[in-house]
């Protein structure tokens, strides 16, 4: 029997307003599981940069969260426009995000380097012009 | 200092009260861009920022803040307003600048 909870999300790329929906009902979901506090602002702070990058730069995309007793992993899959230069984007600072974004208090170029900063281990692969995988796990043990 | 405390000691308006107003608030947090209110926000502080929008209300919370006090007299529409109700988030208005208003939060809190 498998101790792995596993959550999936669809990120919807028409309204921002619901952005952060999706790392909300998981920041509950790790709260009735009694994890301890730090855990969960890991997890919620790095699920919602992705999630607000999907909807940012890629029309939406899918979450999947898998919940087991020594990790929660986070696999966030889009087929946006890719990422042509991983460290430039990884450079906290750099963003490509349009004005009507930065006008809603987004656009730091903050994204990135928080998901890696907030996971314990992050690992990317993208295509230009096919999508971006973004894989980030927290070790609860 | 509580939530409660707060509200009886300012003049800030109440947008929305939230279940928590006998929580304590740890300090108060000024800033505006969402992305570093969300990794710097420390636990239980008093948001100050002129950001009221649906994403202000999913980072508050994200990163547990106690309350978001909008200042410069901000508000937030009808639409955040229900979200705020249904995520029960304690939002509060002050009609004072960011520093004046976070000024006083620091003050009230270390009196």
């Amino acid at each position: 029997m498998s101790n792995t909870i596993t959550l999936k999300y669809t990120v919807s790329s028409d309204d921002f307003t619901r952005a952060g929906e999706a790392s909300s009902t998981v920041k509950s979901k790790l709260k009735q599981m009694n994890l301890p506090p730090e855990i969960i602002r890991k997890v919620a702070i790095a699920m919602y940069e992705g999630e607000i990058n999907m909807f940012i730069h890629a029309n939406g995309g899918e979450i999947t969260v898998e919940i087991s007793p020594t990790e929660i992993v986070i696999v966030l899959e889009d087929k946006g426009p890719g990422i042509e230069n991983i460290t430039q984007a990884m450079t906290a600072g750099f963003s490509t995000a349009p004005d009507n974004i930065r006008s809603l208090g987004f656009g730091a170029g903050m994204g990135l380097p928080n998901m890696k900063k907030y996971s314990d281990e992050m690992s990317l692969s993208s295509n230009v012009g096919v999508g971006t995988t973004v894989t980030m796990k927290v070790f609860i043990k | 200092m509580t939530i409660k405390d707060l509200i009886k000691k300012t003049d800030f308006t109440v947008i929305n009260s939230g279940s928590n107003l006998e929580s304590s608030i740890s300090k108060p947090f000024c800033c505006d861009l969402l992305s570093i209110a969300m990794s710097k926000a420390p636990a239980n502080s008093a948001w100050v920022t002129v950001m009221g929008n649906m994403n202000t209300l999913a980072v508050a919370v994200l990163a547990d803040v106690a309350c978001i006090i909008l200042a410069e007299g901000i508000t937030l529409d009808t639409a955040a307003i229900e979200k705020a109700k249904q995520q029960d988030i304690t939002v509060l208005q002050s009609n004072m600048q960011v520093f004046e208003t976070a000024l006083l939060v620091h003050e009230l809190i270390n009196a």
